[in-house]
């Protein structure tokens, strides 16, 4: 029996379809964290998944949903107090992303060790991933999908030039707005995957190296979602071959893609 | 003819500050106006109310109905983070087909740079890009932040040539802002000379030689380069007080009012400068004022 049922009983097969999923979702989702600077801005949105996994647990809904209901307050303390001007940006995300991260540590220690898997959560368990699981990352990165490209054209032109987009009577503060919702989606899908401690690396490091190999907005967010498939297939495939935690390998691949886009790049132009 | 924008008595007030205090203005149809100042007069302000992004917090402005508005920001800085050639940027808000975009670019003699990255463009290459952007909506009216800012001196002139020239063609009304007066002289009908009021409206060459004007620019109105950051620190005397005969609009406006220890204003400001539609002085001394319809 190879029908579609038979194969999803495989944990490869269905670490490797989850993967891909969020992979593609997170490559062109990326490119904005690029392009807007808000790589720090979804660390400490994806810290903030930990304390919603403890809401989540207490209050025996499922994580995903306070996931997304944490990551999207967070986003709104961040733009609040990104207003006021006594500290620059890079220490105030350093404090709340590390403050995030420790009283998420502390509340899920609070529920006792037994209940939760700390490492799974922070590093990922892509190889523990269930069809529930499966199902919900599909769904989750078929949104995430649909919504960006929803909104792809006011919010490409607010990342340009904001004034000039608004002047022009472009949505720019819905588009911004879906943009917070996307990460915070993207986060809760995602954390099975790598873990919170390393979803920022899966949307910044294949848009990054997708930015040397293209002229176009769009031609940056399909590579860099390519780019984050071959980093999935290929960390997946190095961890079941050397025995290596799935995650990190996923990353590590893709790390590796990104040097050898930067040599490719520099021996181009010379 | 049609007013297509006006604003009547905007004022906006930042933290006690007075930046705009009532100010009135109108842009009609085929006609060029130019909004002069020195740093800090409050022309960007103004036109970021005007182009609808800031609320006055007085005032209102007026457009016709579905006006529609080319604005150019003053300052366009795309980060290299971001991949972006000039076509895609041409219909970046809007859609258009290719044609369309090729004859923007011919029009403002940038048909060549198509294919740039946005990046490579030097301060003019992106002002006409940024033009041929506009000229893609088919405004009624070029809104212009400084759009001589980091263009050569030469450039500066061709770049005014060129929105003198649009105008001609399109007959769409034209603001900018600009902060030298000699430069867009050629190719302005009206000129506003603004800090935080109007001081003065008219005819550039008539604006030149208003004693507002002249007191408002100092030495740059008599032809010579001068820094308003350098005569900043010859305003003021040792207790404080402004030096007469030395005052340029250099110097620190905080608590600013109309009329009152302001270099630009007349001693009789209110009674010389209505505001538009442009009516006779209502007393001898400035020129600037009124009798100046062009039309």
């Amino acid at each position: 029996m190879t029908d579609m049922a038979g194969l999803l009983d495989d944990f490869v097969v269905r670490a490797g379809l989850a993967g891909l999923a969020v992979a593609v979702a997170a490559g062109p989702l990326g490119c904005f964290v690029i392009w807007r600077r808000m790589a720090y801005f979804g660390d400490a949105l994806s810290h903030s998944a930990l304390l919603g996994i403890a809401l989540g647990t207490v209050l025996r809904v499922p994580v995903q949903a306070t996931i997304v209901a944490t990551g999207l307050i967070m986003a709104a303390f961040l733009t609040a107090f990104a207003r006021q001007k006594r500290l620059g940006s890079d220490a105030l995300l350093g404090i709340f992303s590390h403050a995030a991260l420790s009283f998420g540590l502390i509340a899920l220690a609070f529920l006792g060790a037994v209940r939760i898997d700390l490492h799974g959560l922070l590093f990922g368990d892509i190889l523990a991933v269930d069809r529930i699981d499966l199902l919900q990352v599909w769904l989750g990165c078929a949104a995430v999908l649909g919504v960006l490209a929803a909104v792809w054209r006011p919010l490409l032109a607010a990342t340009v030039h904001r004034d000039l987009a608004q002047a022009e009577g472009l949505p720019v503060a819905r588009a911004e707005l879906a943009f917070m919702l996307l990460m915070a989606l993207t986060i809760a899908v995602a954390v099975k995957i790598v873990g919170v401690m390393l979803i920022t690396a899966l949307l910044i490091i294949p848009a990054a190296a997708a930015r040397g190999l293209s002229r176009t907005p769009e031609q940056m967010a399909v590579l860099a979602a390519g780019i984050g498939v071959t980093a999935v297939s290929g960390g997946l495939g190095a961890s079941l071959t050397w025995d290596l935690p799935a995650g990190p390998a996923i990353v590590a691949t893709a790390a590796l893609i990104f040097s050898a886009t930067m040599v490719i790049r520099k021996t181009g132009k010379a | 003819m049609t007013a297509l924008l006006r604003a009547d008595g905007v004022s906006v007030r930042h933290g006690g500050r007075l930046i705009l205090d009532a100010v009135d203005l109108e842009v009609r149809q085929g006609e060029i106006v130019t909004i002069v100042g020195p740093n800090g007069a409050g022309k960007t302000t103004l036109v970021r109310i005007l182009v609808g992004l800031d609320r006055p917090d007085a005032g209102q402005v007026r457009r016709t109905d579905g006006l529609s508005i080319g604005y150019v920001p003053q300052r366009f800085h795309t980060e290299s983070l971001l991949p972006l050639t000039v076509r895609r940027l041409m219909t970046l808000g809007q859609r258009a087909g290719d044609a369309a975009v090729q004859a923007a670019l011919g029009e403002t003699g940038a048909a060549h740079l198509t294919e740039a990255a946005v990046q490579t463009l030097s301060g003019g290459e992106m002002q006409r890009v940024l033009l041929a952007r506009a000229l893609l909506r088919q405004p009624d009216i070029l809104i212009l932040d400084e759009p001589a800012q980091g263009v050569d001196f030469r450039g500066q002139l061709d770049l005014y040539d060129l929105i003198a020239g649009l105008r001609r063609r399109h007959g769409m009304g034209v603001l900018m802002i600009s902060h030298d007066l000699h430069v867009v002289m050629a190719a302005t009908d009206r000129v506003i000379c603004l800090h935080h009021h109007v001081c003065c409206v008219g005819h550039p060459e008539a604006v030149a030689q208003d004693p507002a004007y002249q007191r408002l620019f100092g030495r740059e109105a008599a032809g010579h380069v001068a820094l308003y950051s350098h005569d900043h620190h010859h305003v003021h005397g040792p207790d404080g007080t402004v030096q007469p005969g030395l005052v340029s609009c250099g110097h620190d406006h905080s608590g600013h009012a109309p009329g009152q220890d302001d270099p630009c204003s007349l001693p009789s400001h209110d009674a010389h400068f209505p505001p538009p539609p442009l009516s006779p002085p209502s007393g001898a001394g400035s020129r600037c004022a009124g009798g100046h319809s062009h039309d």
